[in-house]
């Protein structure tokens, strides 16, 4: 699938995470910004492309800024921002939800 | 080698600073040797200087030890301005050892760390870009972090020598007379800073405020002072504590705190004569709260409250529900102001609050106690110091101190944010688990195995869930999931010290 629009979930409040897609060329790209980074930055990633590819897609920019939110968190995020960023709101994917 | 809470400290730390490891809370019948300085008796004639400048030039010198007390706290003025001129002047080599650093210090530590002015630091604790930059490898030598009572016990035996003494008062007399409970940055009890009066070498008073002479109530007292000097303001009195003390409404912290209410209520310690500690933080506070109204139901008081005094510890005080307050510092305004009509309310050095090296110390006499923690982990050990990411990030305050008391209670949420608080490992120990006795969570209470006792007389208390500490470790890595482990490099950059001095961990420069 490829993203139609540069599509955003999510707030900067704690324990919230703001997802945002724009179309990409080369797979994905992330920039990712959490105070623990360190300890779980690549399992936020993991979470993330977890629900990119259950979606089908193959390439995206994602601009991550985490403030500490638990994995549902992360993938109900993850999620409402791939059904925005293709434009299928109103159609949800529901076997991946 | 590794020591008694399985931390492995480094032979040549063991060798060069003469440390004995960590072995047991129990001090009873430590030898120990008192060290006084030498000094050049005086009148007093000459006491009153005209400029800070030109008695910082005259009596700090290349190599020395330096203190400052940081009643204060964010408002403190003469930290900034004592470190400027000896930045100033190009002073090399200097050893800090402020009884703790406030954020308000941190920038101009670090540029005295840059320029080589300070390369050896003991204190409480740290926070923010100093904690940042020492937790990078920034200083020279390792900080030696102790807690309040053993930062007086250090002082007493000479382990810290304080060659000058920088004590901002917010009054004093020409002679140097002072307390810290009038002026217009007064801050009530100056618990940390008689230490540094009665032992540093050359002791010298900053104050705002000459009173006329002889100004009493003395704590500092002219016996102890060399030099006085006025300067324009000492501190910001908007800073110095934190203004009305507010009751928490978050659900968590109540929660947690009714619970802490619970257990002390139904320990054998809440009977009439018992005595309390509580630190400050929305659930300490609200435990104050619960507290009285439990100690009204059942027509119990307290003999003493301990260590810092907050506003609803001395309504405690003047509805008589406690008889005396024992107070080494005050965290808000209506504390300090109370020291005045309250004659109940002692003001206590760090040596009577804390101290293993005397011969008894008020945390020896005391019941029960709240602390809190940034980790805890499986064995109960407690970390205050370092954060999530390994970086230097807290006090040890009288964290060790008070948790040698009878009840030591561990007040913390099972997560923050996606940090667990509970874990297997805690990344610092600074408080030994043999110290703890009940942690207690929003979900639940964890018992100390070594209080069989205690289990006994608080499994069955209405709303109080009782787990294994293993059992709320595992909720909270349930919920947050597992963290990659932190990496560090081999350098040591700190050193946590246990009260009677033995070294309890190491923490070591943090690998971006």
């Amino acid at each position: 699938m490829e993203i139609k629009k540069m599509a955003m979930a999510g707030t900067l409040e704690s324990s919230d995470i703001q997802i945002m897609l724009s179309a990409g060329t080369n797979g994905y790209e992330f920039e990712l910004e959490s105070d623990v980074a360190k300890q779980f930055g690549d399992q936020i990633k993991a979470t993330i492309t977890s629900v990119l590819q259950a979606y089908a897609i193959d390439n995206a920019k994602i601009s991550v800024v985490d403030k500490g939110a638990l994995d549902l968190v992360i993938k109900a995020r993850a999620v409402t921002a791939v059904q925005r960023a293709l434009e299928i709101v109103d159609t949800p994917n529901w076997e991946v939800l | 080698m590794e020591n008694k809470v399985k931390r492995n400290i480094p032979d040549e730390i063991l060798t060069q600073y003469d440390y004995k490891p960590f072995t047991t809370t129990e001090i009873e019948g430590m030898p120990v040797q008192r060290e006084l300085p030498a000094f050049k008796a005086t009148t007093g004639a000459n006491k009153l200087v005209d400029s800070l400048t030109d008695l910082v030039k005259s009596t700090v010198k290349d190599g020395m030890t330096i203190s400052f007390h940081h009643h204060f706290r964010e408002g403190d003025y003469v930290f900034n301005k004592v470190m400027r001129i000896i930045i100033d002047n190009g002073l090399k080599d200097l050893t800090l050892a402020p009884s703790s650093l406030t954020n308000v210090m941190n920038d101009i530590v670090v540029e005295a760390i840059e320029k080589g002015v300070v390369t050896n630091i003991t204190s409480s604790g740290m926070r923010g870009s100093l904690g940042d930059a020492v937790s990078h490898g920034a200083l020279a030598n390792p900080v030696i972090f102790r807690s309040h009572g053993n930062r007086a016990r250090a002082i007493e035996t000479g382990a810290i020598k304080i060659d000058v003494a920088f004590l901002g008062v917010p009054n004093a007399d020409a002679m140097g007379n002072a307390n810290g409970m009038d002026g217009d940055s007064a801050f009530g009890s100056l618990g940390y800073a008689l230490m540094d009066a009665q032992y540093a070498q050359t002791v010298v008073l900053i104050t705002d405020t000459l009173k006329p002479y002889p100004n009493t109530p003395a704590s500092i007292k002219q016996t102890q002072v060399d030099y006085v000097v006025e300067v324009d303001a000492v501190g910001d009195p908007e800073k110095i504590g934190s203004g009305a003390t507010r009751f928490t409404k978050d659900p968590k912290e109540l929660k947690i705190a009714e619970m802490v209410n619970n257990v002390i209520t139904h320990s054998p310690y809440f009977k009439d004569g018992f005595s309390f500690q509580t630190g400050t933080g929305g659930a300490a506070l609200a435990v104050t709260r619960f507290l009285r109204q439990s100690m009204l139901d059942n027509q119990i008081k307290a003999s003493f409250a301990l260590g810092g005094i907050t506003k609803p510890t001395v309504d405690l005080l003047e509805e008589g529900l406690v008889e005396r307050l024992m107070d080494v510092q005050d965290f808000d305004k209506g504390a300090a102001a109370s020291m005045h009509k309250n004659r109940n309310q002692q003001e206590i050095d760090a040596s009577w609050y804390a101290d293993a090296a005397n011969k008894g110390a008020m945390v020896d006499k005391l019941d029960v106690v709240i602390l809190s923690a940034l980790e805890i982990d499986t064995k109960f050990n407690v970390n205050v110091m370092s954060g999530s990411d390994g970086v230097i990030r807290g006090a040890i305050g009288g964290h060790q101190d008070a948790a040698t008391a009878k009840l030591t209670i561990i007040s913390a949420p099972l997560v923050r944010g996606r940090i667990a608080t509970v874990v297997p490992d805690v990344t610092t120990v600074v408080t030994p688990g043999e110290s703890i006795d009940v942690l207690i969570t929003e979900v639940g209470i964890a018992i100390n195995p070594l209080r069989q006792d205690l289990m006994a007389a608080l499994s069955d208390i209405p709303g109080v869930p009782v787990f294994t500490i293993e059992e709320l470790q595992q909720m909270a890595e349930k919920k947050v999931g597992t963290p990659k482990p932190l990496e560090f490099t081999d350098r040591v950059v700190a050193l946590i010290e246990y009260r009677d001095g033995t070294i309890m961990d190491v923490i070591r420069e943090v690998k971006d």
